[in-house]
């Protein structure tokens, strides 16, 4: 069963400078408890698909449901049922670590001991324990990170968005975060939609892939089916296939450095 | 939910200006030196309506102190903007009304500490007005701020930088001012201006205002003052709401 539907939905941001077709029509299907990977390149309507799955911006056109709720018709229900972690974040450099997951907690409704435990939990979880007390602004890149991921998971939401989750995290936490996802799928059965420009990263956690560019859904399948089907054999890279798709050549590997 | 929702923003911001101490004393400065250096030259003048210089004074310097406190509020959205805390808030199922009353109930709760300071200043420098007179005066301007801090904010949310909402609030607020008749009675200068300065809602609060100030509270000024108060609120919190409900960048 799909928990996530979308039929030609899009986004046109109308700047100074003209309209923008940010993303101009995607069709997408998840079914529950799938980890499927977003992949695009720079400005391909990633992050503005997720913001408009999430709520936050209204779709110029097309429609979409959201854990049993439709998007237009019913975006409170879909902000019940999903959590987000934005590409950049959303913390105050003022607030406390420990503050900022409480309220975050209050906010979807907990009482304020629940608030409070959940909060030390996810914590530990993300390997934040020691820094509860820490104002966000004195965190590093990757602890920072590492916060914004466990504020969206506060409410163990059934449909989890993680836009670039893992840009600026170190190696091990990486592989930590990849292990969290699978944890949480096969604990809770949680759907998470990520986007990540690090291909070995999709090809390692994603059930499935959707690549985008320019604001269309351009392949899709399954990594080694992407692999077979645009690089030649499924031991190929994904790299390969990415570049493919998307029609960005490789850079021939003697190529001389171009200086800037 | 809208209760306990608004009771959770409120509370996030109300400890946010907590620790900046700073903010709460440096938006009372103002209205302060005006207290101090240009109140006393009122004294003797004929200003054309009821009660002393005070009474006619310290009405517009609140008005002056909401204004300028309450339209400027949109700065920190834009930093939380920024910063990625409104977009963190708008996927939470808290409501979007709550989302904007958390933050203009704090800015008319600092609104109201700052005026009780001054007022309490206006009596040591010689106002004389009635208890009941002054508690109306604050209820005015206190929901004065509520509606410009929601203008405030819808505002600020759709324009992108600080450098760009900074000239628009001044363009409005410097004219505002000056049409409400808050220094010096309007009635003291020619008839077009006079109706000029009944097309801005200022204009009406001060009137009411300076009536709850003298003890007459059962007057058309302060009937008008009402209504015209209670129809900004409501006006300006709708649009405010709406802006939070489909932000559009
Ligand atoms: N608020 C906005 N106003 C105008 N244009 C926008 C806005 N947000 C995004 N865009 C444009 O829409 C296009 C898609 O942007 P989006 O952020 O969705 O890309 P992305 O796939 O997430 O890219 P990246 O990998 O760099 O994060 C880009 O061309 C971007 O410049
Ligand atoms: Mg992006």
């Amino acid at each position: 069963m799909s928990i996530i539907s979308t039929a030609g939905l899009a986004r046109t941001f109308i700047t100074k400078a003209g309209p923008v077709e940010a993303v101009r029509s995607i069709d997408m299907t998840v079914a529950a408890g799938e980890i499927v990977g977003l992949l695009g390149p720079n400005g391909a309507g990633k992050t503005t698909t997720l913001r408009m799955l999430t709520t936050l911006l209204a779709p110029t056109g097309g429609a979409a449901t959201v854990a049993g709720c439709d998007l237009l018709a019913d975006p409170a229900g879909v902000r019940k049922k999903c959590g987000y972690v934005a590409q950049s974040g959303g913390v105050d450099p003022h607030i406390s670590v420990r503050e900022e997951l409480v309220t975050q907690g209050r906010l979807y409704r907990l009482g304020k001991a629940a608030a409070a435990s959940r909060a030390a939990e996810l914590a530990a979880g993300l390997g934040l324990s020691e820094l509860l007390d820490r104002k966000t602004a004195t965190l590093s890149g990757g602890q920072r990170r590492r916060l914004d991921i466990a504020m969206g998971l506060t409410h163990r939401p059934a449909v989890l968005f993680l836009d670039e989750p893992t840009t600026g995290l170190d190696p091990g936490s990486r592989t930590d975060l990849w292990e969290l996802v699978r944890r949480l799928r096969d604990t809770y059965g949680t759907t998470v939609v990520l986007t990540t420009h690090y291909l070995d990263e999709a090809d390692a956690l994603a059930d499935r892939l959707v690549v985008v560019d320019g604001g269309l859904v351009v392949a899709e399948g399954t990594p080694a089916a992407l692999k077979t089907r645009y690089a030649g054999s499924p031991d190929a890279s994904l790299q390969a296939a990415f570049l493919a798709i998307t029609g960005r050549a490789p850079a021939p590997a003697d190529a001389a450095p171009v200086a800037v | 939910m809208l209760l306990h929702d608004t009771a959770l923003v409120f509370g996030r911001y109300a400890r946010q200006t907590l620790r900046s101490k700073f903010q709460i004393l440096f938006g009372i400065l103002m209205p302060l030196l005006y207290l101090l250096f240009f109140g006393p030259l009122l004294t003797g003048l004929p200003l054309g309506s009821a009660g002393d210089s005070w009474q006619v004074l310290v009405p517009g310097l609140l008005l002056q102190l909401g204004l300028f406190g309450a339209s400027f509020a949109g700065f920190a959205i834009i930093i939380d903007k920024s910063t990625g805390v409104v977009e963190r808030m708008r996927v939470t199922p808290v409501s979007r009304l709550a989302l904007l009353l958390g933050r203009v109930l704090r800015d008319a709760l600092l609104f109201m500490f700052q005026a009780v300071l001054l007022v309490l200043a206006a009596v040591a420098m010689g106002l004389r007005a009635p208890l009941p007179g002054v508690l109306i005066g604050f209820a005015f301007v206190g929901l004065l701020t509520v509606s410009l801090a929601s203008l405030s904010y819808a505002l600020a949310m759709k324009v992108g930088t600080p450098q760009e909402f900074g000239p628009v609030i001044n363009s409005l607020t410097m004219p505002s001012m000056l049409l409400s008749g808050l220094m010096l009675p309007m009635t003291l200068g020619p008839g077009w201006l006079d109706v000029l300065s009944h097309l801005t809602p200022f204009r009406y609060l001060v009137d009411a205002v300076r009536d709850a100030y003298v003890g007459s509270y059962a007057t058309a000024h302060m009937l008008y003052g009402v209504l015209v108060s209670l129809g900004f609120a409501a006006v300006s919190v709708t649009v405010g709401t709406r802006v939070f409900r489909r932000a559009g960048a």
